[in-house]
């Protein structure tokens, strides 16, 4: 290995990293603001002094010095290991996902598509071993709600995924963005559908919050976290959200294709359309009220598997009818 | 040199591919003991008895944590492992499936195989499995 390559590795790993502290601390931040303007609030105003833009680094800080406290009756060891692997896959995560065309992706993966999503599905084990570990009976049934929500999705989105596989003829990222024509994206719209209401299940994010129904079970799995464990799952949230919203654009909407300037500016593209999804999950967050655990289950298994399903005989006609 | 050479077959370029995720792996575990070790020095311990307990709402708690739930959803399970390892070969099948020489008849093979995904589904919706209850 060269010199010139020891330095692009070098680079690209630390670029990852830099998304993967940054992008979610936005998402964050535009969550305060958006949410407060749609609920006739200013939100965070004085932090950093302009429109209260350093309230995530304020918090930050808090959380850092903040004591840590682990229940005595607490499976200590795994409780405090458990936010590390709820944060941890979805900086994996974002090697897969190309912002642009060419090399413009962290690392081109072979199997893209099925790493994406086998290791995104590590994540939730983090809130089971926080929930379990944590010996609180809130934690407990919080846990027990992220499995249920874990199973009933993660099947539909795999299928929705499997669909834009099939379109493509190929599970690596770049391949599938490779051989996009905008048609795709009314041809798999279906599907893409399918995917982000999953990927928004399986963050746990409103509508589908109930596993973390602060007015029921208190925080759910988090229940007896402080400090900086408390803040690592939140920002696992987060980089959640910017990871589900990359993809979906990625795998739904083109990514980096637009009308134009697809060869230099691919990346605004990109960023572009995952601020917008972005957008979309705190829009809905304030807008609908929580899925009670049984609609939840029937939802997924009534609808989006069968839709999913539908999607994937549909790919498969359509692109037996064009080759 | 011999690496260079293999660089361009399948096989090295696969172990390539993965050893960034693997050094990602590696920075991403150092960021968490960094952070972690970090906080070990800046925070406060005091700890009490009080703080310790196990919070349940404010009263003393009742019985162990590990409480005994009814699992509802163990049904769903089931169904959900083996939807899923279904699911799992449709990847490999999705690459080819469109590729010349393969066409009609691998459709129709999609077709049973949904088939039978979709009455193993209407099997479970039912026999009341899909009901949460």
């Amino acid at each position: 290995m060269s010199s010139s390559d020891t330095l692009d590795v070098v680079l690209r790993l630390l670029a990852l990293f830099a998304v993967f502290l940054v992008f979610p601390l936005l998402v964050g931040q535009a969550e305060h603001k958006v949410m407060a303007h749609m609920q006739g609030r200013l939100g965070p105003m004085y932090a950093g002094g302009f429109h209260g833009w350093a309230q995530l680094v304020a918090d930050g800080v808090k959380f850092a010095q903040k004591e840590d406290i682990v229940p005595a009756d607490a499976d200590r060891r795994i409780f405090q290991l458990a936010p590390a692997v709820a944060l941890l896959p979805y900086l994996l995560v974002l090697v897969a996902i190309p912002i642009g065309p060419g090399r413009a992706v962290g690392w081109y993966i072979d199997a893209g598509v099925f790493f994406v999503l086998a290791v995104m599905g590590v994540g939730v084990l983090g809130s089971l071993m926080g929930g379990w570990a944590s010996a609180n009976k809130f934690s407990l049934l919080g846990a027990l709600r992220t499995a249920a929500q874990l199973m009933a999705y993660e099947l539909p989105m795999l299928l929705a995924a499997a669909s834009v596989a099939m379109a493509a003829g190929t599970v690596s990222l770049p391949g599938i963005l490779g051989a996009f024509h905008w048609w795709w994206v009314p041809w798999q719209a279906v599907g893409g559908l399918v995917f982000f209401t999953a990927g928004l299940a399986e963050l746990q994010r409103p509508p589908f919050d109930m596993p973390v129904a602060d007015s029921e079970i208190i925080f759910g799995a988090y229940t007896e976290y402080t400090g900086l464990r408390f803040a690592m799952f939140l920002l696992s949230e987060y980089a959640g959200i910017v990871v589900l919203c990359a993809l979906t654009s990625a795998l739904f909407l083109g990514g980096w294709h637009g009308p134009f300037g697809a060869d230099g500016l691919g990346w605004v593209w990109m960023l572009l359309k995952t601020a917008v999804l972005a957008f979309v999950v705190i829009w809905l967050r304030v807008t609908y009220p929580r899925l009670r655990e049984d609609q939840l289950q029937k939802l997924a298994w009534t609808v989006l598997i069968p839709l999913a399903l539908a999607q994937i005989a549909l790919t498969g006609v359509v692109k037996v009818a064009i080759s | 040199m011999p690496e260079a050479t293999a660089a361009t077959d399948g096989t090295t370029a696969y172990f390539d591919g993965y050893g960034l995720v693997a050094l990602l792996a590696v920075l991403g575990v150092l960021f968490v003991a960094v952070a972690f070790g970090a906080g070990r020095l800046l925070r406060p311990v005091v700890p009490t008895p009080e703080k310790l307990l196990t919070y349940e709402c404010g009263v003393d708690p009742v019985g162990e944590g590990w409480a005994h739930t009814q699992v509802r959803y163990y049904v769903y399970a089931f169904l959900y492992v083996i939807f899923a390892v279904d699911s799992v070969f449709l990847f490999p099948w999705a690459t080819v499936f469109a590729a010349p020489g393969f066409g009609a008849a691998t459709l129709v093979e999609m077709f049973v195989f949904l088939g039978f995904l979709a009455v193993g589904l209407l099997y479970a919706w039912k026999k009341g499995v899909l009901e949460w209850t």
